[in-house]
């Protein structure tokens, strides 16, 4: 084997650099590149005011001399969201194995959710402030109230989907209901739960964001809105940025947590 | 009293009062010890017959016995597989195999003391049915033949005193599947198990049963059986035998007889 890659690498260093770099794994970095050299150069040619589109290096430039605020309210958001996240983990794994126990409950439980799901968020909030008062809790709250639904779907769909030939061999030989939830059950909705936990944390920050803009003191929803309001744009830009580094940072990290714990069901690629 | 299953003037409808009668009338003994398979057209109630005796399905009029007793419940002395292996992925086949030490009452209380002993015995299982040395291995690293050996071992890990196998070799190919005829009969010869055999191969049946029980089109019931004379044990060189082919035939005859009348 290691014979092999060896004669592979050697003709491989020969080549010109273009060849050599690996393409596929430069390409998002490329493309972001792109992304911003576009934008740069259709607000120059269009000479478009900085308070419509501001130059990317001017959002750039944002980032640095507000640095302060930005870190102190890119920490609350991402602390409101995870918060709100983990509550969505737990009960949504707690909900989606309740209903998927049973078809009655399953019938019964569905079409709530659905209509629960239908709701849109933003509306939540203001019954959240007369509960509890602006700040943290509201928007931690949001970020669990829309996150929490796909959690629920994929778990309950996982257990849904159980082979009926699997429960009546486990049956036969006598197994209760709980034995074919903890043998097959629950192992086979994990794929589910961990695929879903990516839509969740994404539209966690949905969630809290559009609370803090609404109601809060902190967070960069509401450092984004009290920039607005000052015409301050290129702030405003900085904060979506943020939000994106943030949003990719999780998402991230949940695709790797998903594939550290359900290897086997991506099985295509691990297979020799 | 030496009959294994017996079951008397059996009715199963599928739901409520109109739903489709799947089997009536239905008679039939199996001994102990016996190989049976059974043969019909296709929605004959084979499945629903397995689903009786393993207690999966009680019935609405007639009395199922296995072993002595009615059947109210799902009996655990019976092992299943069935034609699609459903091997959990996430499991090794080893740990696929051992699944049903972890249900049955008798075993799961002293598996985590014992589990070498029934490590052992479910590796000497694999080697019976040629997959030594394949317990670690993930059930879809194997190929669907080695999937439905593993499924064997699976079905007999808890010494079952009944296997029931719903056309277990349906999605093989013709040599695979005449080497897994050869490991049920070397199975059913060493270990003595009772087996009953559903299946859409007539050639499969005659080869490998002692007695065969040919079902009419739904409602499904007991046309005829026959009594298989070869004596064992078996090559499979018998096959290519005058009398093996027309006992095939007349067993052909008499399902496309029940097919035309449904």
């Amino acid at each position: 084997m290691t014979s092999i890659i060896e004669t592979a690498v050697t003709p491989v260093a020969k080549k010109p650099l273009l060849a050599r770099i690996n393409w596929v794994r430069a390409a998002p970095f490329l493309y972001t590149l792109a992304l911003f050299l576009i934008w740069e150069g259709l607000v120059l040619a269009l000479d478009m005011p900085p308070t419509i589109l501001p130059l990317p290096t001017r959002v750039f430039q944002a980032i640095v001399q507000y640095w302060s605020p930005i870190w102190k309210n890119s920490l609350q958001t991402l602390y409101t969201t995870t918060v709100g996240f983990a509550i969505a983990v737990v009960a949504g794994l707690a909900i989606g194995l309740f209903i998927g126990w049973s078809k009655t409950i399953y019938s019964g439980l569905y079409p709530l959710m659905i209509g629960f799901n239908a709701i849109p968020k933003v509306a939540l909030v203001p019954i959240l402030v007369i509960w509890f008062g602006i700040g943290t809790v509201p928007a931690v709250l949001t970020a669990f109230l829309i996150s929490f639904f796909p959690i629920v779907v994929n778990v309950a769909t996982g257990l849904a989907t159980i082979e009926p030939e699997t429960e009546d061999v486990l049956r036969a030989l006598g197994a209760r209901k709980m034995d074919i939830m903890l043998k097959v059950g629950i192992p086979r909705s994990m794929p589910y739960f961990f695929g879903s936990l990516k839509i969740a944390i994404t539209l966690a920050f949905v969630g809290s964001v559009v609370s803090e803009t609404v109601a809060s003191n902190y967070g960069l929803g509401n450092m984004m809105s009290s920039a607005q309001s000052q015409f301050n744009v290129p702030l405003v830009f900085a904060g979506l940025l943020m939000l994106a580094v943030e949003g990719i940072v999780m998402y991230a990290l949940m695709a790797l947590l998903e594939r550290r714990m359900t290897g086997w069901a991506h099985r295509s690629t691990m297979a020799q | 009293m030496s009959h294994l299953v017996s079951i008397d003037q059996v009715d199963m409808r599928y739901g409520g009062a109109d739903g489709t009668l799947a089997v009536s009338g239905l008679t039939m003994r199996v001994d102990k010890g016996e190989f049976a398979a059974v043969v019909g057209p296709s929605g004959c109630g084979k499945s629903t017959l397995m689903k009786l005796v393993t207690g999966l399905h009680i019935p609405q009029t007639g009395v199922v016995v296995v072993a002595g007793a009615q059947v109210t419940k799902p009996v655990s002395i019976v092992g299943m597989a069935f034609q699609n292996p459903t091997m959990l992925p996430w499991r090794t086949t080893l740990d696929n195999i051992l699944l049903p030490l972890e249900i049955v009452e008798r075993h799961r209380h002293r598996l985590r003391a014992n589990k070498k002993e029934y490590v052992e015995k479910a590796e000497h299982l694999l080697e019976t049915v040629g997959l030594k040395g394949f317990g670690q291995k993930f059930p879809w690293q194997l190929s669907g033949g080695m999937q439905q050996r593993a499924n064997l071992c699976r079905a007999l890990i808890h010494e079952p005193d009944l296997l029931m196998l719903d056309e277990p070799f349906g999605a093989l190919d013709a040599f695979t599947r005449e080497e897994l005829w050869c490991v049920i009969r070397d199975l059913h010869a060493a270990q003595g198990v009772t087996i009953v055999l559903v299946t859409h191969d007539l050639r499969e049946a005659v080869f490998l049963a002692d007695t065969i029980f040919v079902m009419s089109a739904r409602p499904g019931r007991i046309l005829k059986e026959h009594r298989v004379p070869f004596q064992r044990p078996r090559d499979l060189d018998i096959m290519y035998q005058t009398e093996f082919n027309d006992m095939v035939h007349e067993l052909h005859g008499e399902i496309a007889k029940a097919r035309a009348v449904a």
